[in-house]
């Protein structure tokens, strides 16, 4: 059976629902997954996966063969943190997932290697490795990225990208058995720049993983996020904020499937949209699957309209196979700026412009907030301060 | 002294069925010091009275004026109210997701007197503030309104009262939904704040319970759109024991 419920909470100056079709296209776990990019035809409107975006905007992401990256990486990381290149033989290759659309299966092809980061075993929590991905180039190239943790790990990774691109992605992050670690994805890139990035997440028996998404700069970033869960205990937190400004495209797709039983799956996303043309979109596919009993999952996206001319797409979608759960649910709302807090704000003597930063700050902090990494949450902190700036709001 | 005045004030909402008016003629003068207070049966227009004041976008005047020291109050945006001076303790206070009451109370009182107060006066300022009204130091993490239980929301915008030190306020039904206790702390706020900056106070009520705490000079019956009688503290009981009939038929 498929069921789809929708659960749109009232709240303030959150009137204009763009709720998508609550029932899915296809069942999700239906659609094609392979590394072979033929396996996959263009990139087409009438596609699910490709619904909102277009070829165009994906500048040459998916075609056949892409050039493999040749850009700096940078990387810092404490001792017992190892790191190497390697093959498609090699057993982490693909540990995580396989593409489910034509980019991730033209980056996963044309990537020979793939960069691996293996978190041990005995990593403590203030265990941080920061990725910089920091491009100069403008042909469409490929990136592989694999983040091994080990059982009983614990850490925090943080992939940063920045400069001009035109890049493919696809990042597999592995979680062992009992591990606990998070992973940031910040796409900061100049304005110009073409992000395609797929993230896979396997969860091993009790794992945890807190997985963040944050677009700021770019043309056009889409991130497709997947967890799924292979043992009992697993618990995921996806996390994604995004501020979109004039003519700038963010995607964001999200997928949980619950394939076993006791997992729980939170998906909490939210951005921010000012100026002409600003188009955001979020699809969030949770699958509870027959045998995932006592699922626990809610998903929420909400969107903060500043300006008229903005666009925010928001597509949850619940397929539950049984009725034996925790708790399933979403919530999705975009809705114009709340004149009454304006109003509060300002009758306490706060002039507009800092009423509109302080509730636009307040509306994303939630998410910053979750972050836990001072260093990080003050970074995007100024970030958001600038794209303010920027927008002359 | 500072003076208020409110001259044949007319004010309408737009509504789906067209334009409404609500606000008929209202006439009020508030000094320094004064404290009046309204009362007047549900929807006869006081919280509109009170919005309109503090400059809700809603709410359209077509006749008439305020003047705050004779300066025009209309023609000033809503913060530029509140920096002249007049505050507004709402009915319902609004959250605001993300922006703790620590933020908002520096930033607001920043903006009222043009620069950041002194750090370590402001936070014991703050903490004493938020001792007499007895509300706990932990709120200042939380955001603002956010959760806030009835009672919470009203401690805190009397909290504002007393840190922000305006030369006019208006309590819009401050009092509802307070318990005993509460409504005893309350009062006494709004006294202390009174007592320390003089303002002249505007209190909406439906209850002469708190003007046991709030000794109002002069009482205002408040009837479809207008103030339909004046006196002293000896309205607010007859008013009780008689209710508004005699003003809604007449
Ligand atoms: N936006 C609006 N649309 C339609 N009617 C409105 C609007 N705002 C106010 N009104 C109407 O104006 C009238 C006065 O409302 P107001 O809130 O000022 O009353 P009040 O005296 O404060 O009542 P209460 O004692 O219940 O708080 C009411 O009939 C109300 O329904
Ligand atoms: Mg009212």
């Amino acid at each position: 059976m498929t069921t789809s419920n929708a659960t749109v909470p009232a709240q303030h100056g959150m009137a204009e629902h763009s709720h998508g079709a609550g029932v899915p296209i296809q069942i999700r776990s239906a659609r094609l997954r392979s590394a072979d990019v033929a396996d996959f035809g263009p990139v087409s409107r009438v596609e699910e996966q490709y619904r909102y975006i277009t070829s165009e905007r994906l500048a040459g992401l998916d075609a056949d063969t892409l050039d493999e990256y040749i850009g700096d990486i940078s990387i810092k990381h404490p001792e017992g943190v190892t790191t190497a290149w390697v093959g498609s033989d090699h057993p982490a290759f693909g540990g995580a997932g396989l593409p489910e659309d034509r980019p991730s299966a033209a980056a996963w092809g044309s990537a020979e290697q793939a960069y691996l980061v293996t978190i041990p075993g005995d990593a403590k929590p203030d265990c941080e490795v920061q990725i910089g991905i920091n491009s100069e180039t403008t042909t469409p190239s490929a990136l592989h990225v694999i983040i091994d943790a080990k059982p009983f790990s614990r850490g925090t990774v943080i992939l940063d990208h920045k400069g001009s691109a035109v890049l493919g992605e696809n990042v597999e992050i592995i979680v062992g058995d009992e591990a606990e670690i998070t992973v940031i994805s910040i796409q900061d890139w100049d304005t110009e720049a073409v992000h395609n990035s797929a993230q896979f997440a396997k969860l091993g028996r009790n794992s945890k993983l807190r997985h963040m998404v944050v677009s700021l700069g770019g043309k056009t970033l889409r991130v497709s996020t997947s967890a799924e869960f292979t043992a009992t205990g697993g618990d995921v937190e996806l996390l994604g904020m995004y501020f979109a400004d004039a003519g700038q495209y963010i995607e964001n797709r999200l997928y949980v499937d619950h394939a076993v039983p006791n997992c729980k799956s939170r998906v909490t996303y939210k951005g921010a949209l000012q100026g002409d043309k600003a188009h955001t979109v979020w699809v969030g596919d949770v699958l509870i699957r027959m045998a995932a009993e006592g699922t626990d999952t809610y998903e929420l996206n909400r969107n903060l309209l500043l300006t008229d001319g903005a666009r925010a797409d928001s597509v949850p979608n619940l397929e539950i196979e049984t009725g034996k759960i925790e708790g399933a649910g979403h919530a999705s709302a975009s809705g114009r700026f709340d004149d009454e807090q304006l109003f509060y704000l300002q009758a306490r003597g706060i002039n507009e412009r800092e009423a509109r930063g302080l509730v636009v700050r307040g509306f994303l902090n939630e998410i910053i907030q979750k972050i836990g990494n001072e260093e990080i949450e003050s970074r995007l902190s100024a970030s958001i301060e600038a794209e303010l700036e920027r927008s002359g709001s | 002294m500072a003076i208020l005045q409110i001259k044949n004030l007319h004010v309408t909402v737009e509504t789906e069925q067209g334009t409404k008016e609500i606000l008929k003629g209202v006439d009020l003068t508030i000094r320094s010091g004064e404290s009046h207070a309204i009362m007047g049966p549900n929807g006869s227009g006081k919280s509109t009275l009170a919005y309109t004041i503090a400059g809700h976008p809603k709410y359209t005047v077509t006749e008439g004026e305020i003047l705050l020291d004779g300066e025009d109050v209309l023609e000033m945006s809503v913060d530029e109210r509140a920096r002249a001076g007049l505050f507004l303790a709402m009915q319902y206070p609004v959250e605001i997701p993300g922006v703790s009451v620590s933020n908002f109370l520096r930033t607001a009182k920043t903006a009222i007197t043009g620069e950041a107060p002194a750090l370590r006066t402001w936070i014991k300022d703050v903490r004493g503030a938020m001792d007499a009204l007895k509300m706990d130091s932990t709120f200042t993490e939380r955001n603002v309104n956010e959760g806030f239980s009835g009672g919470e929301k009203k401690r805190h915008e009397i909290l504002q009262l007393e840190l922000l030190k305006p030369k006019f306020a208006v309590l819009d039904e401050t009092d509802s939904g307070l318990d005993v206790d509460a409504l005893k702390i309350v009062s006494e706020g709004v006294n202390r704040a009174k007592e320390a900056n003089d303002f002249g106070l505007l209190l909406i009520t439906h209850y002469t319970r708190i003007l046991k705490y709030i000794k109002p000079d002069f009482v205002h019956v408040f009837v479809a759109g207008k103030i339909a009688e004046q006196g002293g503290p000896e309205l607010a009981d007859r008013l009780e024991a008689e209710g508004y009939d005699r003003y809604v038929k007449a």
